[in-house]
């Protein structure tokens, strides 16, 4: 009984009120935590898997060998290719195209290529203006691939030691 | 002043439209609406008459409290209008005498020579600028009419304590939250934090 | 030229229509510019206390951000939902807000800056604030829309059940100070800030900041607006300029609960170091619509404050804090303060 009416009191005294203002008084004053997003950015991962890429060799030849292991461990099945042989021989795709509606970022493309050539850049701010924009094809891949290629390099040999 | 009259029969006009409206508009809501600004032409005509806690009062005690009520009543209740204009023919006929009937007394009130017509009021002096209406009424309620108004608080207060006991049950049976218990309610006890030995994997 | 001012200046102070409406213009105009800035510095002060920013984008600091807010809704359509009673739903937003402007006639800036001085101030600014609830009311009903309906109904229960003991938190004050023009309770509040009735009616001073809380819906009782369950109550149906006005009207009520609490309870434009030896023989012993402001933005701030702290509460809770708790305290104090009157504790304008 006595301890109701000490309760009572208590709560009148709105003392866990107080507590919630008190609390909520001194993160006024700590020091904000947000980044102004388009002029400061966290810092990404060297593995951050964002926009595609397809890459060339130093000497301008695409890496591509038209194996289709992406496009067969591709689970959403965003990827395809036709490819033919060339002029001088060797097995080369004519389309590559990657649905990016479709791609959920996994990053398996990446992992099953043998040459390095499909990769997943840090690129992260990009945008469309209409559906078919957002299919890209060989040209816009190996523009993508020879646009961030040193990055693309740098990311690869931080992660290097890791693979 | 003339100003001062526009006011009164503008207000006046509106107190009068809105009360007739009160009664002949199909919506309820609509009619509850009038009311409320029959209501206010009163507070404001009150004004004029310098009897402002009067006016005021009629805004916060009636406007602010009571049509609420009324609006929230109206509002909730699925009102069926045919019902309700049921048998208006047949109270028509005692309807219009009750209304002349008292429309005639006023009549005769207000133009009776004599005892009670216009004539035998003079226009009261306004008073001045520092008379308070709210103190003359206080004066009055707290010297010559203190029992009645002590009586009148009393009874207000038997029907408040009336109300809290008439509603003030609780039926056996049902599952309520107590929110005081539940804020009151500490960790140690409700949590039982019990030791158990790992089991074994089947067969070892 | 000079002298051509001061015979025009003469002449409108002559004009007693005239003079009256620019004292209206000159209260109406900086209370909606404060309106615009009190978003913003709702938006900063809530941003601070989540360890935010806010907004920083718009002009210099976001400062220009209100402009924008508001010359975006201006420039909304107004949707009229189908079945909508089109006069009330139009004639809601401007009655919500009528009232909130309205009931600054009778505030006093300062010992002389007042629009009218009437001795039923205390009353009048009752009679306004127990009127804002039609707006909502009317707006919730004429949307034809459930949610809003809903919200109406909470947000009027509401305010009806809490401007009781509002009024009880205020007679209290009356009591002290024998009067109901406000301008004579600042002034019987006379004395340093130990003679402000904040300290002699402290459970009234907190319980109309709850009531206030409550009177205006803002969080933690924001039921009316309830965005997880009724979407947004009684202004579902709203969009553009009319949504604008409910803004207004929210937030005018909320500087005016502030304001009133500022002069109920903490001496209007009385200085607090009234009386003291050092600070109060400088300026800041005079008292000056300086403190009054002053006061005001500080209740603003608790506004803001509550808003970042407290969750909001359930619908039965509201109203039985409103009925168990607050009503029959302020009862017991009432009589305390009649007793303080009586006893002489508590004397006017020492």
């Amino acid at each position: 009984m006595m301890k109701r009416v000490i309760e009572y009191f208590r709560s009148l005294m709105l003392l866990e009120l107080l507590a919630g203002m008190g609390l909520t008084m001194r993160h006024f004053f700590r020091p904000r935590i947000t980044i102004n997003y388009p002029e400061e950015k966290t810092p990404k991962s060297p593995r951050f898997r964002g926009l595609h890429a397809l890459r060339r060799y130093p000497n301008g030849e695409e890496r591509c060998i038209a194996c289709k292991l992406c496009e067969a461990v591709c689970p959403a099945l965003a990827i395809t290719i036709d490819s033919e042989e060339r002029e001088d021989g060797s097995r080369r795709t004519t389309a590559y195209e990657i649905d990016l509606f479709k791609c959920i970022y996994c990053g398996l493309c990446e992992e099953s290529c043998p040459v390095d050539s499909i990769v997943l850049t840090g690129v992260l701010e990009y945008h469309m203006e209409s559906r078919e924009e957002g299919i890209l094809d060989k040209d816009k891949l190996l523009a993508i691939g020879d646009r961030f290629e040193s990055e693309i390099a740098e990311n690869r040999n931080k992660d290097a030691a890791y693979r | 002043m003339i100003v001062q009259e526009l006011i009164f029969y503008f207000f006046s006009l509106v107190m009068v439209l809105a009360a007739v409206a009160v009664v002949t508009v199909r919506n309820p809501i609509y009619a509850v609406l009038y009311l409320v600004l029959a209501f206010f032409s009163a507070a404001a005509i009150w004004m004029l008459l310098e009897a402002e806690f009067l006016a005021i009062i009629l805004v916060v005690v009636y406007v602010g409290a009571v049509m609420v009520l009324f609006l929230f009543v109206v509002m909730m209740l699925d009102i069926n209008l045919v019902p309700l204009k049921e048998g208006f023919i047949r109270y028509l006929p005692v309807a219009a005498l009750v209304a002349i009937a008292m429309a005639v007394e006023m009549l005769m009130v207000v133009w009776s020579r004599g005892r009670f017509g216009v004539d035998m009021f003079p226009v009261p002096a306004p008073n001045s600028a520092d008379y308070s209406n709210t103190r003359e009424l206080g004066e009055l309620l707290y010297t010559n009419y203190l029992l009645p108004f002590e009586v009148a608080g009393v009874v207000l207060l038997v029907a408040i304590i009336a109300a809290v006991a008439l509603t003030l049950r609780t039926r056996p049976g049902i599952k309520t939250q107590n929110p005081s218990e539940q804020v009151r309610t500490r960790r140690d006890e409700s949590v039982r934090l019990v030791k158990m030995k790992s089991e074994k994997p089947r067969g070892a | 030229m000079f002298e051509m001012i001061e015979a025009v200046f003469t002449w409108i102070q002559s004009q007693y229509l005239i003079w009256t409406l620019l004292k209206i213009v000159l209260i109406v105009l900086p209370l909606i510019t404060v309106v615009a800035f009190y978003t913003f510095f709702e938006r900063k002060v809530i941003g601070s206390m989540q360890i935010r920013v806010g907004p920083n984008r718009v002009g210099p600091l976001g400062l220009i951000q209100p402009f924008a807010d508001v010359f975006k809704l201006l420039l909304k359509e107004i949707i009229l939902p189908t079945n909508a009673n089109r006069f009330l739903f139009v004639i809601a937003p401007v009655i919500a807000l009528a009232p909130a402007f309205a009931a600054w006639a009778v505030v006093p800036f300062n010992d002389f800056l007042v629009l009218a001085d009437v001795d039923a101030g205390l009353l009048y600014v009752l009679a306004l604030t127990s009127l804002g609830v039609y707006g909502i009311i009317i707006a919730g009903w004429a949307s034809n829309s459930k949610y809003a309906f809903l919200g109406a109904m909470r947000a009027a229960a509401q305010a009806v059940s809490y401007e009781i003991a509002m009024g009880f938190a205020l007679v209290g004050v009356l009591i002290l100070a024998g009067t109901m023009n406000l301008r004579e309770i600042v002034l019987a509040q006379q004395g340093g800030i130990l003679d402000w009735y904040w300290l002699p009616l402290f459970p009234m001073f907190v319980i109309y900041m709850i009531s206030g809380l409550a009177e205006t819906n803002r969080a933690p009782f924001d039921m009316a607006e309830g965005e997880s369950e009724i979407v947004a109550g009684f202004h579902v149906e709203y969009s553009g300029a009319a949504f604008a006005v409910f803004f207004l009207a929210e937030y005018a009520n909320m500087i005016l609960i502030s304001g009133l609490t500022a002069i109920m309870f903490a001496g209007g434009w009385l200085s607090p170091f009234e009386g003291m030896p050092v600070l109060g023989d400088t300026f800041l012993g005079e008292g000056s619509i300086i403190w009054f402001l002053a006061k005001t933005v500080v209740f603003m701030f608790m506004f803001l404050w509550y808003r970042a702290t407290f969750p909001r509460y359930r619908y039965d809770q509201i109203m039985r804090l409103g009925w168990t708790v607050l009503i029959p305290i302020t009862l017991v104090w009432t009589m305390l303060a009649a007793l303080m009157t009586v006893l002489g504790i508590v004397v006017k304008g020492s």
